[in-house]
């Protein structure tokens, strides 16, 4: 201690910040814990007065209605357990396929917007422009209007093939499970082996050479020849399960309804318009010097753009890039408004069966709450790998 | 559609707030609306005969007019009634919180929302069936016809369940398509995404007449899946206000068996020696006493809407558009199964 410092305060006077400020989160907490209480108390006298049941037994009994589309079967006499699950995988699945198309539609959106042909870069802004600001729920409502207005009834199916497209969905041909399938995805599995092998000595030949090799073609290539030759080796079945026009409707095959097609357009073109701006944001962030000295050393536009460019745009697109996911991911409850089963709309079938308001908004709101972090932590995780490494 | 979004939220939001700020006692709902010199009424969104606003913002309907009837009798005017549109999943909120003093919106009577709901039935006002529309032109003539088919559906009703119920009694695996709001449901339908629409049979008829491009493109099967007793529910643990419901609804189909009408009312206050008709008229006994109530109570109500025969002749009878059938909502002495309990 210096001689010079004031002698050390007492801790337990009012003097003292380091006491005030405990003495302030002490009483923080104590007054939410509170309003905590007396909220949840008051409810739960208010509700007994009043004869409505509470808790969340009924989550074991018998759910006793039908979901209309689901990733796997679910019979009425399942649990409502069950049945929020079959919300929470619909739900799941249109977030996941949404995220997946909306980064790539954005980030080639974005990178559109550098690109030196006027006419690319013009679309890519009307593009921005227009479905950024035109809420989402009006765009759902549009796509479901435009697939059940505009396509033809199912008995009059447009075909293309095995394709059917009409006011009943997308039906498509669905391999038929033999163990060729199984063996062709053993395949798949040792081609990630192979890529990693053949990524390795690329780069140890890249160090060694100064010769690049292609880190997407050939990866690509051992990916389709491994799964071909695993589904050669499971004696190549080649039977399909093809949708055929039934009397009111295509039957067999697999389908895809119009409600998850537009509830899964509606998102993916709503949010690929803000990762379009945030990528563009990001690319924009790169100090200009940078491209320039990419181009100095000789990479072409393409590699400029992959290497150098937006490898440092990441850092800054990361983070606002997740906002975007968890938008869509929460944007998917708005799908309830045209009739696809999400966690919401089963949650509402349940609240009206059972009547419990209060547990089936509660498991809503868990549900997304959950998804929302889980979404956060991998992205965190994923920026700290992409972060600046100080040596 | 994201403004109905935003009030079932607001609905929500408004039974958990009411439910928790609430003094732990169930308040007087007969004062409340003395006070306010209004009843509240839930009604539904738009299902025409009954309860629909024009396009000029006055209500009509059957459900529309027993809460007319009630603010008659409670307040002696029958214009003194808020309505509050509703969809199926807000209603039972609505009440529960008491934003509406009665629920009046062809809502089924069932165990479950009886006894777990917070809310307590009423009289039945209007007895139904669940059923099926389907386009003419699909050649369809029978519900069994539906297997593997998709139907649209209202959510947060009995429907959804019923539908369920029926499809797997008879092996059908049909694919129910869910929308929350009932226009939703019933445009998915007219568009074709489903082949069959579903509800109570007279919630098809009204559907059928005031929203298809041609009714007559459209068929309803003869097969009814289940029973649906329609009428007004109202919050639980006020057994003076149920009691005004209950017995203004009576009041309403004595009248009709006593031959007390909307034109002859007054004429009869004046003028009638029936000692029944003395009663319900409150020229003799003074019922209203014993329910909280001016002596001519339920005099007022006729006045206001008719008995219960006029207002299902005006709302949904065979003259007027919908032209349902009295069918089993006749009186009890002329084969339906409208019993008043005397008012006496």
């Amino acid at each position: 201690m210096n001689p010079g410092s004031p002698p050390k305060k007492n801790n337990w006077s009012w003097r003292s910040q380091a006491f005030r400020g405990v003495v302030y989160q002490i009483v923080a907490i104590a007054a939410i814990t509170g309003v905590v209480w007396f909220l949840a108390h008051n409810t739960l006298v208010n509700m007994r007065i009043r004869g409505i049941q509470s808790g969340f037994d009924f989550l074991a009994q018998s759910a006793g209605f039908d979901i209309g589309e689901s990733l796997y079967p679910f019979d009425s006499e399942e649990s409502y357990w069950h049945a929020f699950l079959i919300g929470i995988t619909n739900t799941l699945r249109v977030a996941v396929i949404g995220i997946i198309l909306a980064t790539i539609l954005g980030t080639l959106l974005g990178v559109g917007r550098f690109s030196r042909n006027a006419l690319v870069r013009g679309l890519c802004l009307t593009y921005v422009e227009l479905f950024r600001n035109i809420p989402v729920l009006l765009q759902l409502l549009l796509w479901y209007v435009v697939l059940t207005e505009v396509l033809p009834a199912s008995s009059e199916a447009w075909q293309i093939g095995h394709f059917f497209l009409s006011k009943g969905g997308l039906n498509y041909p669905i391999p038929v499970w033999a163990t060729g399938q199984l063996w062709a995805a053993f395949g798949i599995v040792g081609s990630f082996v192979l890529i990693w092998i053949y990524r390795r000595w690329a780069r140890l030949q890249f160090e060694a050479t100064g010769q690049p090799r292609s880190g997407f073609w050939v990866p690509l290539l051992i990916l389709i020849a491994c799964s071909l030759i695993g589904w050669a080796l499971g004696g190549a079945p080649t039977e399909l399960n093809y949708p055929v026009r039934g009397e009111f409707s295509i039957e067999n095959g697999g389908a895809l309804t119009p409600e998850f097609l537009a509830v899964l357009l509606g998102l993916t073109l709503y949010t690929a318009s803000f990762i379009a701006e945030v990528v563009r944001g990001g690319i924009a962030s790169v100090a200009r010097g940078q491209g320039e000295a990419a181009s100095a050393l000789g990479l072409n536009r393409n590699q400029e753009m992959r290497l150098v460019m937006l490898p440092q745009a990441l850092r800054v697109i990361i983070p606002p890039l997740t906002n975007q996911y968890l938008n869509l991911t929460k944007n998917s409850s708005l799908a309830v408004a045209i009739g696809y089963p999400d966690v919401v709309s089963i949650a509402n079938t349940a609240l009206n069966q059972t009547g419990r308001a209060v547990e089936c908004i509660s498991i809503v709101m868990l549900v997304y709450l959950v998804t929302s972090l889980g979404t956060s932590l991998l992205m965190n995780w994923y920026n700290s790998r992409a972060a600046i490494k100080e040596r | 559609m994201r403004i109905s979004n935003l009030k079932t939220l607001a609905v929500v939001a408004a039974a958990l707030g009411t439910l928790v700020t609430l003094p732990a006692h169930a308040g007087k709902t007969l004062d409340g609306i003395k006070a306010k010199g209004q009843v509240t009424c839930g009604v539904n969104t738009g299902l025409a005969g009954f309860g629909a606003a024009d396009s000029a913002g006055k209500w009509t309907g059957l459900d529309v007019d027993i809460c007319r009837a009630i603010a008659a009798a409670t307040l002696g005017d029958a214009e003194k009634v808020k309505y509050v549109p509703l969809n199926a999943q807000q209603r039972f909120t609505a009440l529960q919180s008491g934003e509406v003093d009665v629920l009046s919106r062809n809502t089924t009577f069932t165990l479950t929302r009886d006894a777990s709901l917070g809310s307590t039935s009423t009289v039945t006002t209007y007895y139904d069936g669940q059923g099926f529309m389907v386009p003419v032109k699909s050649k369809i003539k029978s519900a069994k016809q539906l297997k593997g088919q998709t139907v649209c559906v209202q959510s947060g009703t009995t429907t959804e369940k019923n539908l369920t119920d029926y499809s797997k009694a008879n092996k059908l695996n049909i694919k129910p398509v869910v929308y929350e709001q009932l226009e939703a449901a019933e445009n998915a339908y007219f568009t074709g995404r489903c082949i069959a629409y579903t509800t109570d049979a007279s919630g098809l008829a009204s559907t059928r007449n005031k929203k298809a491009a041609n009714p007559a493109d459209h068929v309803i099967l003869p097969e009814l899946i289940s029973k649906e007793p329609l009428g007004p529910m109202v919050r639980r643990g006020d057994d003076e206000w149920f009691a005004i419901v209950k017995w203004t609804i009576y009041g309403l189909i004595e009248a009709e068996e006593y031959g007390i009408t909307q034109a002859n009312v007054d004429s009869l206050k004046a003028t009638s020696v029936d000692p029944v008709v003395k009663r319900i008229l409150g020229t003799s006994e003074d019922t209203g006493k014993l329910l909280g109530l001016s002596k001519d109570w339920m005099a007022n109500a006729i006045k206001a809407t008719g008995n219960y025969g006029e207002i299902f002749e005006r709302n949904v009878g065979p003259k007027s558009p919908l032209g349902l059938p009295r069918g089993v909502n006749n009186q009890w002495n002329k084969g339906g199964l409208m019993y008043a309990y005397p008012v006496r």
